[in-house]
């Protein structure tokens, strides 16, 4: 079938099995490998992507799914924040050493994004709750929850700023 | 490689379905997509439920809730109608999953995939909770618990979908209760599950009590014993523990890689004496 959606803000229409399933589509097909698969059975959360502005799980959805949809990936997530090359969430997991052997990562700066866009004022219980469908084998989680952290900092010091600014 | 069908009406799902003798409908495909992947289920054609957008959606039919069967469990985590009328369903789907989960899952899909670890079951149970089903013929109803028969197993002709469920307002249960005991917090499988709700008089006497378990049976498992034992009574460890022991007669547990039977036996029974917490603390007694 022919599909089209938006990936990363850029329109996009390609040939595909419509039984494909997401992750593979954006992996194999259109070559952002970003995007990793751990379980395959939406469990450990390493294949996360925005769909629609929501997380959702890119090894359970049908490639049928996406027609007209808008689907943001860690190669694009940064986009968002216009003139930036990191999006503030990488850069905290930077910061805080929040990344070992990286597998988890896009997965888990794509939760945390999603959510403290949401929940601007998140504290620890609600990150960790957050972050309960992303397993990480390496971290012991910390340093990932200290990144959410200094990011929710960051995004009310610049928020500051700016009002300070204007 | 099956078809892949994204009806945009019921009437053109019922049709696929009638033109299709394997087709499985696709809810949120949390459980499908697993399960074809590891070749436990080939079917010839799917019906995704992606652009049905009759089948979500979640109002106020004044004496009950009416939810799509197609509604995702975070959309029923948000909705202020369960939130207000349902609250023990909802701290059930709080514990579904993982939030990405949530997201896709449905609970049309939680309630034929007919699990006996199925989060959603035993507050639907206790709210009395009412499914309709839809086809050609036009739309029937049924309580959930008649649906339900066994492990994967719903009285669902293949050329019927499960279009909404209906739950009941029951305002006169003040106490709503869900508590899981699984191998940890998120993305797991209850060992046992027990969901309450209670209508105490203002002195802490039950005048009514609902309680259903999951994971200790094929489907969910109710004890009217422990009930019927409970009501006029106050909410204390004496009466507690005999509506615990009911339950530990009444439970079907198996042994699994869980749990074993026993430990989910014990449990099950544990988990109602719990329900002290919400004894109205008695006047004149203070804290030491």
């Amino acid at each position: 079938m022919e599909l089209s959606f938006t990936l990363n803000d850029a329109k996009i229409t390609l040939e595909v099995d419509p039984d494909a399933r997401v992750v593979d589509l954006l992996r194999e097909k259109i070559g952002l490998t970003g995007t990793k698969e751990g379980c395959g059975t939406g469990e450990c959360g390493a294949c996360t992507v925005l769909v629609d502005g929501e997380t959702r799980l890119s090894c359970l959805m049908l490639a049928a799914q996406l027609e007209g949809r808008e689907i943001v990936t860690i190669e694009g997530l940064s986009r968002s924040v216009p003139g930036r090359k990191c999006h503030p969430v990488q850069e905290a997991f930077v910061e805080a050493g929040a990344v070992q052997c990286g597998f988890c990562t896009p997965g888990m700066v794509i939760t945390v994004a999603d959510f403290i866009g949401r929940e601007p004022a998140a504290d620890v219980a609600a990150i960790r709750k957050a972050v309960s469908g992303n397993i990480c084998r390496c971290t012991g989680y910390l340093n990932i929850v200290e990144a959410a952290k200094l990011a929710v900092k960051n995004k009310r010091e610049h928020e500051e700023h700016e009002e300070h600014d204007a | 490689m099956p078809d892949v069908y994204m009806p945009r009406s019921l009437d053109e799902l019922l049709d696929l379905k009638a033109a299709h003798d394997s087709l499985y409908v696709f809810a949120g495909g949390t459980d499908l997509m697993v399960s074809m992947r590891c070749g436990r289920t080939r079917p010839a054609a799917l019906a995704c439920l992606d652009r049905l957008d009759a089948i979500r959606g979640i109002s106020d039919a004044g004496t009950y809730i009416s939810v799509g069967a197609g509604e995702s469990h975070s959309s029923l985590l948000k909705s202020p109608l369960i939130r207000k009328h349902a609250p023990v369903l909802a701290e059930a789907l709080d514990t579904l999953g993982s939030p990405h989960i949530r997201n896709t899952g449905t609970l049309g899909g939680n309630i034929v995939t007919a699990s006996p670890a199925g989060d959603s079951l035993p507050p639907l149970t206790i709210l009395d909770a009412q499914v309709e089903l839809a086809g050609k013929d036009g739309f029937r109803r049924m309580p959930l618990a008649d649906f339900i028969v066994g492990p994967g197993v719903v009285r669902l002709e293949k050329d019927r979908i499960l279009w909404k469920v209906l739950i009941p307002k029951t305002p006169y249960y003040g106490i709503h209760h869900f508590e899981k005991v699984g191998l940890r917090r998120s993305m797991a499988i209850a060992v046992v599950s027990m969901a309450a709700v209670l209508d105490l008089s203002p002195d802490g006497i039950v005048k009514a009590i609902r309680m259903a378990w999951g994971s200790v049976g094929p489907t969910v498992v109710a004890c009217p014993e422990a009930e019927n034992g409970m009501v006029g009574k106050r909410l204390e460890p004496d009466a507690l523990a005999l509506a615990a022991d009911a339950v530990r007669e009444r439970v079907r547990p198996i042994d699994d890689v869980r749990a074993t039977a026993e430990y989910r036996r014990q449990v099950a029974g544990n988990l109602v004496l719990r329900l002290a917490r919400y004894a109205p603390a008695v006047s004149g007694e203070c804290p030491p």
